[in-house]
């Protein structure tokens, strides 16, 4: 009961926003703020009472808070949810990331009421895909992101919003429609005609026929892979993150794109373990080209947004060159493998903290600017030292620096991977170079040299201009000077937002076992479902 | 005990912590503080060094070695009060030589946080304990490299030197997995006992991080980047840490090494081959932090050539005693550029005159530095070439001796020379023209250890050293091989001083060299490369796939354009078509009901009246019609009848 109450709290929250439209403004990002507060409090509280167990525990057994209600009962899908060592680091991480983009949208000018409505709304969609334990529960919610989000950007976007948020809607709904037919695959494949998660991995279909299992594989696979995203697939989340607002870029990098991958360590390596061993190997490839592709890639970026959205490639290659050693049975032993499993489930909680507080900080850059363009920003650690601070720590907890969970993170994915496949594995470690080589060059780019900001006068200004936010008050404006605005440094409220995330990446790099301790029977029970 | 081993790490990790966090608000009390918790340190780590503690807190799990531990064993003894003595004596050069209006905070934040991670990383005794000190230590020189990041090209270099020992460091990682792989476990001291592949696996990591944080061949060139930080950075930096760290890792995982063979060679190899061509790149420098960098990465190579033949006693003492005389020598030069705004060994010229106490000890450690006896290098240099086997090797390494004792007299022609009075100041700082006395003491603490580790050429202390190391038994240098190098140096010395004096110009046509540019090295390090495949493959993705997925949509657009035409003109037509043939049937039978329908009612109306009008006809009211009509009606019923029947 609990569980469903977490889940659909932000959900009522949005629907008093829109049934109450009197509320003011600031109100109603205020109520936004104390949804998602009480939300992760819950969570939190979920977190404190949850029996991580000892051994392997979680996906077929070990759920807490678990409800199961018939749904369609004539295809045995239910409103099943739950929580395992699996999906609660996810659940709370989208609780703190989405309080964190409540506090970072405090004075949010354009429709706040929907905006808020609609986060609140995206938030219910997240934590239902990560709770499900029904594929068409799963698959419902995770199309609802897809809505949301599309809304989100086509609404609040700036520079070309609609056909970004158009391109990344329709990429990825045809990819969840792909899961969908890998979804109808796993109940026509099962013995007993079901869509519960819980009962497939207990009872894994298709085993004995490689061809379908393969094929269902397939499909499941494109599904996640396009939401990951992971090469080729990903050429989608530049253009969306770019064209998106900070906060919505930092859902869809932190939580959104957790969907796919964490659809891999639920759905297609339990449910499907012949397959999943039978094809780890691609998986494990993939999962390299993703991280050298998103790394080079992101060297060669003049925008900061479109650099930091190729980095999620990369630290998403992290994660199926993890779970695709995961299936390497014959090669590795199990110890290795659930290092690597656990590595690749703790960069998922990592990556959405990072990335997220380096979404928003952009955002920072855009509200000042209106530009991401490298070259149109120098030497801001005089003007903005909290920025350039909270920038610098930001990039270096992604780019694996130890003491922040990045390094939790790729240490047990290499570790665990080398004994599996040691080739991919020696080439991937290249990666976390070339994040280190491409993040610094970032830092020299736009916190040293010439000092440059944007002037004020610039074409794309014109649409909502940040005018409430320039302190230079109300004289005559007459005349625009086209001279250089100053480069304010954080305010409270960002602070408020990003500080948080940063202080959580470093605790989860110096005290991993917090997480650790809920993770690890999870990723143990998943090697061995794995190593059926 | 293992909270005071605890505190070794915690105490400067966490002042460092702070002083970062309060920023410029702490800049008053960073110096201090820094120096009070060195000196605390100090005492913490003789402490520490005697006891021999361990410790160990729960880090990662599922596997043996997940932990973060420490242990002290001789090695990490030895090494640990190097650390401790050298950061303490740096520490109070800085508060001495940055100048007052500095973000000291920042810069003694980082330096603590750096002394923690090194102190972490000699006393590590797993993997995850041992890369995360190793890597944290590589930011914390990022930041300290360019702590001036105001002035251009402070940050690159700092950005370069993190780059290239990361690309080192990467060679950790593999170690670590070739390690689960070899033993099922991260513990540091399983790897000893791990063989076949991925030892060599491991062994190869190991060399490679080894290799790429002591500045080896071929990494060598970011020492030269390196030299942008302030000089406090790069007494600590290129003395007992740092560059040390790799030096020390090989010494640590020297049973690793010997075991894959091979590794122990290429160690030996590149370690002599560094301090021979590092040391020649040295020869030709003009700035004295550019050849004190370069000397650096060739006495370090001694270290590597030590571990790799074995003589862990011998690259431990060369490691130790070279701290005390870089550490010396960067002070030196970094009280001059204070003093006299210059590096350059042209401005330097009469530089050990004008300040004769403090010239003493830069003369004191560039001798040692050279290799003259009785002074520490000679001896622990003695040790190392002791436990060399092969002749090429050993040829190698006695010509890199001679090459040390080159570029330090060097040092000694330009700075013992008589000033000439026209020597070019400020050339790149103002200069104060006076060296604090606080300088001077460390300097000449710094000198008197280089001195005085000469004691380690006698047998019965050299014994002691193995003996807290745990070597017994290795190899000591004969009184003939000290005699023979300690010769060797002073005739090197003695001809390079001389050669300089008379005929300068000699020195120009070095500098002209390939060398003085330290031998094309920084080219290997140049991010072009890098940058063209990063381009070729941003402009892959945007024109390439991108394209490819966009020309998916558009084709679908247009197919589902050509649906839609087909849509308009087929179905729609003829859904249109039926619509009109509605429309004409509908007409058609309007004219079908007024025409036929309604034609016919009327037809009948008009029939029903004439038949009406006619059937008025008979009624006459003539009874004899009537019954006429009777009987005809009759008749024919008749007929009817008869006919039906």
């Amino acid at each position: 009961m609990l569980l469903t109450v977490v889940i659909f709290l932000p959900l009522l929250a949005a629907a008093v926003l829109l049934a109450v439209p009197r509320i003011p403004s600031r109100a109603a990002i205020a109520v936004w703020v104390a949804a998602s507060a009480v939300d992760l409090a819950l969570v939190g509280w979920m977190w404190w009472r949850f029996e991580p167990g000892e051994g392997a525990s979680g996906v077929i057994d070990g759920l807490a808070y678990e409800v199961d209600l018939q749904w369609i009962p004539t295809v045995d899908a239910g409103y099943h949810v739950g929580v395992d060592g699996l999906s609660l680091p996810l659940l709370a991480l989208t609780g703190v990331l989405f309080l964190a983009c409540a506090i970072y949208s405090l004075r949010e000018p354009d429709r706040p009421h929907t905006y808020a409505a609609l986060f609140l709304f995206l938030q219910t969609a997240c934590l239902g895909t990560f709770a499900s334990l029904d594929l068409i529960l799963f698959f419902v919610f995770f199309d609802l992101s897809i809505v949301g989000m599309y809304f989100v950007i086509a609404g609040w976007g700036h520079g070309n919003a609609r056909r970004s948020a158009l391109k990344f809607f329709l990429y990825t709904f045809i990819g969840s429609l792909a899961l969908l037919v890998g979804f109808i695959g796993l109940f026509l494949g099962s013995d007993e005609r079901t869509f519960d998660m819980v009962a497939l991995a207990a009872d894994p279909p298709l085993a004995d026929s490689p061809v379908a299992g393969g094929l269902v594989l397939l499909a499941i696979g494109l599904g996640l892979a396009v939401k990951t995203p992971l090469f080729p697939f990903h050429t989608w989340l530049p253009d969306a993150h770019t064209d998106a607002p900070a906060a919505g870029s930092a859902v869809l990098a932190g939580i959104l794109l957790k969907l796919g991958t964490y659809g891999f360590v639920r759905i297609a390596m339990p449910i499907l373990p012949d397959a999943w061993q039978r094809w780890a190997m691609v998986a494990v490839v993939v999962g390299v080209i993703s991280v050298l592709w998103g790394a080079l890639v992101a060297l060669a970026q003049t925008d900061v947004k479109r650099m930091i959205a190729y980095t999620s490639v990369n630290h998403m290659g992290y994660v199926l060159l993890g779970l695709g050693a995961a299936g390497l049975v014959a090669s590795a032993d199990e110890g290795a493998r659930t290092v690597a499993t656990v590595g690749a489930m703790y960069q998922m909680v990592s990556h959405g903290l990072l990335t997220g507080a380096l979404f928003l900080l952009s955002g920072v850059l855009w509200s000042r600017g209106h530009t991401y363009a490298f070259d149109r920003w120098g030497r801001l650690a005089r003007p903005a030292p909290a920025f350039a601070a909270c920038f610098s720590v930001a990039a270096f907890g992604s780019l694996g620096l130890p003491g922040f969970s990045g390094f939790i993170a790729e240490f047990q994915v290499f570790t665990g991977a080398l004994q599996a496949a040691p080739v991919a594995t020696v080439v991937a470690v290249v990666g976390i170079l070339v994040t280190g080589g491409l993040f610094l060059l970032a830092l020299q780019r736009l916190f040293t040299g010439d000092p440059v900001v944007p002037s004020e006068a610039d074409p794309d200004e014109t649409r909502e201009g940040p005018a409430a936010a320039r302190a230079d008050g109300g004289t005559a404006t007459a005349i625009q000077p086209r001279t250089a605005t100053r480069m304010r440094d954080l305010r409270g409220y960002e602070v408020a937002s990003v500080v948080p995330l940063l202080v959580l990446a470093l605790v989860l790099g110096l005290f991993p076992r917090a997480l650790l301790d809920v993770l690890e029977p999870a990723a143990l029970a998943v090697v061995e479902l794995v190593g059926r | 005990m293992s909270a005071v081993l605890g505190a070794l790490v915690l105490l400067p990790a966490l002042s460092g912590a702070a002083l970062l966090v309060a920023g410029r608000g702490a800049d008053r009390v960073a110096g201090p503080l820094a120096v009070a918790v060195t000196a605390v340190g100090g005492v913490v780590a003789a402490l520490v060094a005697g006891t021999r503690p361990r410790l160990s807190v729960p880090f990662l799990g599922v596997v043996e070695g997940g932990d973060l531990r420490l242990v002290v064993d001789g090695l990490s003894a030895v090494l640990i009060v190097l650390v401790a003595g050298i950061a303490l004596l740096v520490t109070l050069f800085a508060v001495a030589d940055l100048p007052g209006n500095t973000a000291r905070a920042r810069f003694f934040g980082y330096l603590l946080l750096f002394v923690a991670a090194m102190l972490a990383t000699v006393t590590a005794a797993t993997l995850p304990t041992l890369l995360l000190a190793w890597e944290v230590m590589g930011a914390t020189s990022y930041a300290l490299i360019g702590y001036h990041w105001e002035e251009p090209g402070k940050l690159v270099a700092g950005t370069r030197a993190f780059v290239t020992t990361r690309a080192g460091d990467l060679g950790l990682y593999v170690a670590a997995g070739a390690a689960l792989a070899a033993t099922g476990s991260l513990v540091l001291a399983d790897l000893d006992s791990a063989d076949g592949g991925w030892a060599d696996l491991a062994a190869a990591g190991v060399l490679v991080a080894a290799l790429g944080k002591s500045a080896q061949l071929p990494f060598s060139a970011w020492l030269s980047a390196a030299m942008q930080g302030p000089s406090p950075v790069s007494a600590l930096l290129h003395s007992a840490t740092m560059v040390a760290a790799g030096g020390y890792l090989l010494i640590r995982m020297q049973p690793l090494l010997a075991a894959t063979g091979w590794a122990a060679t290429a160690a030996a190899w590149a370690g002599a081959l560094t301090a021979l061509v590092l040391g020649a790149v040295a020869v030709a420098q003009t700035d004295l932090k550019q050849l004190l960098a370069a000397s650096t990465a060739a006495q370090i190579g001694f270290v590597f050539l030590a571990a790799g033949v074995g003589a862990t006693a011998g690259g431990t003492a060369h490691l130790v005693a070279h701290a005390a005389v870089k550490a010396g020598l960067f002070v030196v030069a970094g009280a001059w550029l204070t003093a006299l705004g210059t590096k350059q060994l042209a401005g330097l010229r009469g530089a050990a005159r004008r300040y004769p106490g403090f010239g003493a000890a830069a003369t004191v450690a560039a001798l040692a530095l050279a290799g003259v006896p009785p002074l520490s290098l000679w001896a622990t240099k003695d040790e190392v070439l002791a436990g060399v086997d092969g002749t090429a090797l050993h040829i190698v390494g006695l010509a890199a001796a001679v090459v040390s004792a080159i570029y330090a007299g060097r040092i000694l022609a330009v700075v013992l020379a008589r000033p000439a009075g026209d020597e070019a100041f400020d050339e790149e700082e103002p200069g104060t023209r006076r060296i604090p006395a606080l300088t001077t003491v460390v300097a000449g603490v710094l000198a008197v250890f280089a001195a005085g580790l000469g004691v380690l050429a006698l047998p019965a202390v050299a014994e002691q050293l193995k003996a807290v190391l745990d070597v017994e038994g290795e190899p000591s240098p004969g009184l003939g091989e000290l005699l023979l190098s300690g010769a060797l140096a002073l005739v090197a010395l003695g001809l390079t001083v001389a050669v300089l004096r008379a005929r300068p110009a000699l020195t120009q046509r070095l500098d002209r060299s390939p060398l003085a540019s330290w031998a094309g090295l920084r080219r290997l390090l140049s991010p072009r490369p890098a940058m063209a495949v990063a381009r070729t493959l941003a402009v892959i993705d945007d024109m390439l796939i991108d394209r490819t997925v966009m020309g998916v949509a558009v084709g679908a657009g247009r197919i589902a354009g050509m649906a839609a035409r087909a849509d308009e003109n087929v179905l729609d037509g003829a859904v249109s078509g039926v619509a009109a043939a509605t429309r004409r049937t509908a007409a058609g039978s309007a004219r079908i009901d007024t025409g036929v329908v309604d034609g016919l009612v009327r037809a009948m109306a008009r029939a029903f009246r004439r038949a009406g009008s006619a059937a008025r006809c008979p009624q006459t009211g003539l009874l004899h019609q009537y019954y006429a009509q009777a009987v005809v009606g009759l008749g024919f019923l008749l007929v009817l009848l008869l006919v039906v029947r």
